[in-house]
């Protein structure tokens, strides 16, 4: 009766899950300390009130931006510590040594490390960016829904948490970041390791994909008068792609997790094959779902480098209409190519000869852009800015990777190169060097502009330097390992393969890698001690060309005092070079108030999910009671906006204009 | 002012019939399915044609009634929306149809084999 009494409590959840050994107690210990020391830093300097009104309550994408952005590098900081560790592994387990993590350990790490780098990190950053300078860019005040960004925000939120409690309760996924049936079925993987998996990324997802419908919107409907879809900056192009493809790639994804989590909980058959089902539908599936998610992540980062390259080259980019169409033509195909991860499944020449021309097919646009951005040089002023350094390291490593990935386009050569680890460095080249690399860049290039002074150049380069030579050291050898016949996921290898030195090459890369992981929290740090010295009075630090650079630093809550007319594809360059037009009358203007339903919400969506991983189906039940009830409390709630007057407004704005002239 | 006025209020009329309209074809549509195949109406390949193809009309009843798609002014982002999303729903189900049945006619595994041989796939990886 009483075991009954705490089965139906507590689920399958045991005071066992707790335990863990030396390594993972580690990982635990920094993460509860970690916690643990900020609550009680916010405690000592009494600043929950101001946390809470100003940050977690926020429907300023601004704020919500900076909150995502914070969340990646944290994550960041998780994703690399696993890739420490995995490194470590292979650089010492050859002939009789074993390393240090168990093989099922280091299963989950590398599984970890992929889930959370592409879902917490590189999705992070993009939403991040995409929330700092989307509505400044497009001349808008807010986004089209404000709330249901909050909303999207703390649902990624919910998910970073799942991945990382099971670290502390449990276990993860030992099944690979896309946990591929048979093995991910109940009968081979019966733990909580891949339900939490499933959570976490149906939570954060489902996040996603409200992201993705209200940018599409904002950019859609919410431009400013005069700017045609001709005249948007390119940045903004790319993240209208980006966020058509999450609209239709994330429902791909958040149907088949939920099919996987049918067969797990309910004992359905939609891909164990002894059930009448299909394990290679699951992974035909995911992977419909996991090619255009790439695109997602690298396209406004293309974005990025496109306004990066123009105004550190003082000129206007080039081929800015061939750009749209390779976006465009990026974003179809993008499509037409998911058979590529699975050449060697079993399917007939035909099949793979298709998907494999198509996949060659997308390096043309690529080119395109690759030339685009080199033609923007050309004959520019260059100034080599710390963000114009992420562009340069961009271009050689992408190109680099983007001619690996033509090659393994090829079935011939994949049926060579699968699963080895050359295509650990290729991916890892554009997924680094490509999408990493240009956050980074986007990071520095708007940092001003949100917080209103730049960040140290110095400090700024030598983490540049760090990210550079180690990701070359770390990456270079797996490309000659793969071709060697060294497999991914490998955590012990025969000493008379000769492997050794190789791993120990790349171990130290990532080691350097972390040095510049230092140099950017230094950098940070210095910045905003040495703050007075390097204020932006001018809103326009890097003399830029594009609306978000027309208002001052920090961007004002409301972002445009006035809100301008377009006339011109650069159209801040085009403002600086017109004549001073007669002073602006300024009117009220309406902002959504604060509200914290959306990590209500959230929350809800988080007990759903920790309910369903150790089936304590009250706690899941109670958690989609209470989602449903907030959604109807907050949907019946009128008085959602604030005013800020016109008093207000010039005030500021005198405020501005003398702040600039001292 | 009285203008837009009176184009409200026949807007909200006219929205008013349609989506009476659309809401009565979906349910006659949706019990037509029911009773189709509860009352044994068809039988074998008739009826999945017959569900399939009730299935699309609602589809289309849906779209056009209730989210009036092809009646906005200016430029029409919901048609190209939509358009863009028949695309891709277009090229995913006949894309995983071509590859299912091409890799079922290349492997001919019964369910155990397949089994077996995703294992094997698993450990050595695609």
């Amino acid at each position: 009766m009483n075991n009954l009494a705490a089965n139906w409590l507590l689920g399958r959840l045991t005071l066992g899950d707790f335990k863990h050994d030396l390594i993972q107690m580690g990982g635990v210990l920094a993460m509860v300390f970690g916690v643990l020391a900020v609550i009680a830093g916010m405690t000592y300097f009494k600043k929950w009130r101001w946390l809470w009104d100003n940050w977690l309550t926020s429907l300023d994408p601004k704020k919500i931006g900076i909150m995502y952005i914070a969340v990646a590098f944290v994550m960041l900081l998780r994703g690399i510590g696993d890739a420490t560790l995995l490194r470590t592994q292979q650089a010492l387990s050859s002939g009789t040594n074993h390393g240090i993590l168990p093989s099922d350990q280091f299963q989950q790490i590398f599984s970890a490390h992929g889930t959370i780098m592409i879902f917490f990190v590189a999705m992070g950053l993009m939403f991040g960016l995409i929330n700092l300078v989307v509505p400044l860019m497009i001349g808008a005040r807010d986004v089209a829904f404000p709330f249901l960004n909050s909303v999207s925000f703390w649902l990624f939120a919910a998910g970073m948490v799942l991945v990382n409690l099971s670290l502390i309760v449990g276990q993860f996924a030992a099944t690979g970041w896309l946990a591929y049936p048979p093995l991910s079925e109940l009968a081979y993987s019966p733990g909580v390791g891949v339900d939490y998996w499933i959570w976490a990324l149906q939570i954060a997802g489902i996040g996603s994909l409200l992201s993705g419908v209200n940018f599409f919107v904002t950019i859609i409907k919410m431009r400013a008068p005069g700017m045609n879809l001709m005249r948007m900056p390119i940045f903004i192009w790319s993240v209208l792609g980006s966020m058509s493809l999450v609209m239709f790639a994330f429902p791909i994804l958040t149907a088949t997790l939920t099919m996987l989590a049918l067969d797990r909980t309910l004992g359905m058959h939609f891909f164990t094959s002894v059930g009448g089902g299909d394990p290679m539908m699951y992974i035909n599936l995911i992977w419909a779902w996991g090619h255009p998610e790439v695109y997602i992540l690298v396209l406004p980062a293309f974005g990025i480098y496109s306004e990066v390259v123009a105004t550190y080259s003082r000129k206007r980019l080039f081929g800015y209409t061939s750009m749209v169409w390779a976006l465009a033509s990026i974003v179809a195909l993008s499509f037409l190519v998911w058979l590529h991860h699975f050449f060697t499944m079993g399917a007939g020449a035909n099949v793979n000869a298709f998907f494999g021309i198509m996949t060659a097919v997308i390096a043309i646009p690529t080119g395109v852009k690759v030339f685009n951005w080199l033609f923007t040089m050309f004959r520019g002023r260059i100034t080599f800015a710390t963000p114009m350094l992420w562009f340069l390291g961009f271009i050689v490593t992408f190109t680099i990777g983007g001619a690996a990935g033509v090659l393994m386009s090829i079935p011939a050569i994949d049926f060579q190169v699968h699963n080895s680890l050359f295509l650990v460095a290729h991916f890892h080249t554009m997924i680094v060097g490509g999408v990493v690399f240009g956050y980074f860049a986007g990071f520095t290039y708007w940092f001003p502009k949100i917080f209103g002074f730049r960040l140290n150049e110095r400090l700024g380069t030598y983490a540049f330097r760090c990210w550079l030579i180690g990701f070359t050291l770390a990456f270079t050898p797996l490309y000659i390992l793969g071709l060697m016949g060294a497999t991914r996921r490998l955590d012990h290898y025969d000493a008379s393969l000769g492997w050794q030195g190789l791993f120990v090459v790349a171990g130290i890369g990532v080691l350097i890698i972390l040095m510049g992981i230092g140099f950017q929290i230094l950098q940070m740090g210095y910045s905003i001690w040495k703050r007075h010295e390097t204020i932006d009075t001018t809103g326009d630090p890097w003399d830029g060309r594009t609306l978000e650079w027309s208002v001052p630093s920090p961007a004002p809550s409301y972002n445009f005092a006035v809100i301008p007319e377009v006339t011109d594809r650069d159209a801040w360059w085009a403002i600086k070079q017109a004549k001073p037009i007669a002073p602006p009358t300024y009117e009220d203007i309406e902002l959504p108030k604060n509200t914290p339903f959306g990590m209500y919400i959230a929350a809800g969506a988080f007990a759903v999910g920790f309910g369903f991983v150790w089936h304590i189906w009250w706690l899941a039940a109670a958690g989609l009671l209470g989602a449903l009830t907030m959604i109807i409390i907050r949907s019946t709630d009128d008085d959602t906006e604030v005013t800020i007057t016109a008093e207000q407004v010039a005030a500021d704005q005198a405020a501005y204009a003398k702040r600039r002239q001292t | 002012m009285g203008a837009t006025h009176v184009t409200k209020a026949t807007t909200e009329q006219s929205s008013l019939a349609t989506y009476t309209t659309g809401f009565i074809l979906s349910l006659v549509l949706t019990l037509g399915a029911y009773f189709s195949v509860t009352q044994h109406l068809f039988n074998g390949s008739i009826l999945v044609v017959a569900i399939v193809s009730m299935a699309l009309l609602q589809f289309f009843v849906q779209l056009f009634f209730f989210l009036h798609l092809g009646r906005e002014k200016g430029t029409r982002w919901n048609l190209i929306l939509v358009s863009f999303m028949m695309t891709v729903v277009l090229i995913v189900v006949f894309g995983s149809l071509w590859i299912m049945h091409n890799l079922d006619y290349h492997m001919q595994l019964t369910p155990e084999e397949q089994d077996n041989y995703m294992q094997i796939q698993n450990q050595k990886g695609f």
